[in-house]
């Protein structure tokens, strides 16, 4: 049976009378998590900025055509040679078409399965873009738009137009932004694009589109498919690419396999496309959490000195309880509630100073070409960062109160009383 | 009767800085309502005896026996028990928690205890301070009274619980002579009034011989006062 009510009260009353040192502990406490609400939720919000700024331009899962040589050749099947070590020189890809063999049959086959969200036709074509005697290289990419708007936040990156206008308008054309500023083109004007084959189409611009990331901004342009499909001289039928979006994305991974097996096609699953972007998330998690962590060590030190020189003043306090009949035990639990008060106190109010800290963040302007998107800093206000906040303040201070916690303990009351 | 406290051949030894015997065989036993003091030079082990049977310390051989119960071997916070309901001590320094106020160092061993309610341990605490005519101090805090005042304080919180014996180690030594004759008086008022026992380690001559009964200690033994 302990009677906390009466241990609190004790350790309540010492701190109140040591207001100095309590405040000075409970600050170190508050800037290491104030310090680490902000860091992580800034730097979460980066990630978050970062990977999205990626992540959405790239499906769950990639559907194509890939033009790679046979694994197998045709003299390994062959059973007259099968005891035989057979070396190939010099193996080239196949030929073969870029189209996906049935691409409508597998898109309404892919549409109803429950797993996807949605499933959008692409085709890609390698063009050159004209412009008096400069011409250009880059891609135009056919696409239902209306679909893709649906699916990504494409949207977000048509600087310039709507997805409704390129959907209207015959012939049109989304230039991307880096185009169009070499071209000297804007919206309204045409622009000349060229085939591989040598055919030559005027195309409206109805539209910028600014991903942010200039490589793509400076080569690629969006059109309807069935645009595409006429520059190229192909029918309605053909299609170089499928994305699909998923409910979950953690499904992506199994699925890809899966259709890769079924349809006989290379499928590119979200996480082999962007291993990159979860190391650079993983390592600037690190980051925050070692600079979070020093932060606390730091201010456990200063908690443990605190109590050290608490318990040093004390002593006469403990040798008298000890002497009134309190166990080594109660004497325990009056110094780590201590720990423990000024790690809560000190901890909420660091909570209070990250959310306004990372308020103010958030509220600062961050004005970049690259992000059309953002206008201020990006800020993550994940709850469960509070609680982990908290949860920290509150181990590193019981870890720094209970080396002094449990001297107080073991102080023998008698060599106190007798020393005066 | 059973004597309130009974110590069978006690013996301690010092280990540092060398090996030293202190307390030799000390055998003695206390009958309940008697005032005992314990005289002896400085040096003589009187003061250690008195901390190995307030329970405060626990290394040491032979038995002690409060009321009839052995506490030798019991673990520690078995003894801290005991102490805070048998036990009053007050000590020759007026130690009192200086950052309470007088009411709530009267209050705590109640409070730890915890056999009575709030309320009933205030009410016990005031009166407590009212019999040794110190009632007008309770809010004032501690370290904010004088010398005298705080022995008082110190012996209505050693009176709180009701103990079944009150030790004390030189109550008076650090007094002047008026003080000094007042904790005399209210400790014999407790003797006469409540049948109290008490243990008193003193220097002071005069104290000692008023009591019923003197234990004169040498060297680490009892050699006085039929124990």
């Amino acid at each position: 049976m302990k009677q906390w009510g009466l241990i609190l009260g004790i350790a309540r009353t010492h701190l109140h009378t040591k207001m100095k040192s309590t405040v000075t502990a409970s600050l170190g406490v508050t800037f290491g998590i104030g310090a680490y609400i902000t860091l992580v939720s800034f730097m979460t919000g980066l990630n978050g900025m970062l990977d999205s700024l990626v992540l959405n331009q790239t499906p769950h899962i990639h559907l194509y055509n890939e033009l790679e040589p046979s694994d197998v050749q045709p003299i390994e099947r062959s059973p007259a040679f099968s005891d035989d070590l057979l070396r190939i020189r010099s193996v080239r890809p196949k030929t073969g078409q870029l189209k996906i063999h049935n691409a409508l049959p597998i898109l309404d086959y892919l549409r109803h399965d429950p797993r996807v969200l949605g499933a959008t036709p692409q085709l890609l074509a390698n063009i050159f873009y004209l412009s008096g005697s400069l011409d250009l290289g880059g891609q135009l990419i056919g696409v239902d738009i209306m679909e893709e708007a649906r699916l990504s936040n494409m949207a977000d990156y048509i600087v310039e137009g709507s997805p409704e206008d390129l959907r209207n308008t015959e012939n049109g054309i989304l230039l991307g932004i880096g185009l169009a500023e070499k071209l000297s083109l804007a919206v309204g004007d045409r622009v000349q694009v060229a085939t591989a084959e040598g055919g030559v189409f005027p195309l409206k611009i109805v539209g910028l589109y600014q991903s942010g990331l200039a490589e793509i901004d400076n080569a690629r342009s969006f059109a309807q498919i069935n645009t595409v499909q006429r520059i190229l001289g192909k029918p309605q039928n053909y299609l170089t690419d499928i994305n699909i979006k998923l409910h979950d994305i953690g499904l992506a991974v199994p699925m890809a396999r899966e259709l890769e097996s079924q349809f006989r096609l290379r499928a590119r699953d979200i996480q082999e496309a962007n291993a990159q972007f979860e190391t650079g998330t993983s390592i600037r998690n690190l980051i925050t959490y070692a600079v979070s962590v020093t932060l606390l060590i730091v201010a456990g030190f200063g908690i443990y000195n605190i109590l050290n020189m608490l318990i040093y003043e004390k002593m006469n306090d403990i040798a008298i309880l000890k002497a009134t009949g309190f166990s080594g035990n109660d004497v325990r639990d009056i110094f780590m509630s201590q720990a423990m008060l000024i790690g809560l106190m000190g901890g909420l109010l660091g909570l209070l100073i990250g959310l306004g800290l990372s308020h103010l963040i958030d509220s600062l302007p961050f004005d970049t070409e690259a992000l059309p998107t953002i206008s201020t800093f990006p800020v993550n206000h994940n709850p469960v960062y509070y609680l982990i906040g908290i949860a920290f303040a509150l181990l590193s201070t019981f870890i720094a109160g209970y080396l002094p916690a449990m001297r107080a303990r073991k102080i023998d009351p008698v060599r106190i009383i007798r020393g005066n | 009767m059973t004597p309130v406290l009974e110590a069978r051949h006690i013996d301690k030894f010092f280990k540092k800085p060398v090996e030293f015997h202190v307390l030799k065989d000390i055998s003695f036993q206390i009958p309940p309502g008697e005032f005992t003091s314990i005289m002896g030079k400085s040096g003589s082990g009187k003061s250690t005896l008195l901390y190995i049977l307030s329970t405060m310390d626990t290394d040491y051989r032979g038995e002690l026996l409060l009321k009839g119960e052995s506490l030798s071997g019991k673990p520690p916070n078995r003894l801290s028990r005991i102490r805070n309901e048998h036990i009053g001590f007050v000590f020759q320094f007026h130690y009192l928690l200086g950052d309470f106020s007088v009411l709530d160092n009267v209050m705590l061993p109640a409070r730890k205890l915890a056999r009575k309610s709030e309320a009933e341990i205030r009410h016990d605490a005031h009166e407590k301070l009212k019999t040794l005519h110190i009632g007008h101090l309770a809010d004032k805090k501690a370290s904010r009274i004088s010398g005298g005042e705080k022995q008082r304080v110190a012996i209505a919180r050693a009176l709180i619980n009701d103990p079944a014996i009150l030790m004390g180690d030189e109550p008076t030594g650090n007094l002047d002579s008026y003080n000094s004759e007042n904790v005399f008086q209210i400790f014999r008022q407790l003797k006469e009034e409540r049948g109290l026992s008490l243990l008193i380690v003193t220097h002071d001559e005069d104290f000692a011989r008023r009591t019923d009964r003197i234990l004169e200690m040498d060297d680490g033994r009892i050699v006085g006062g039929n124990p």
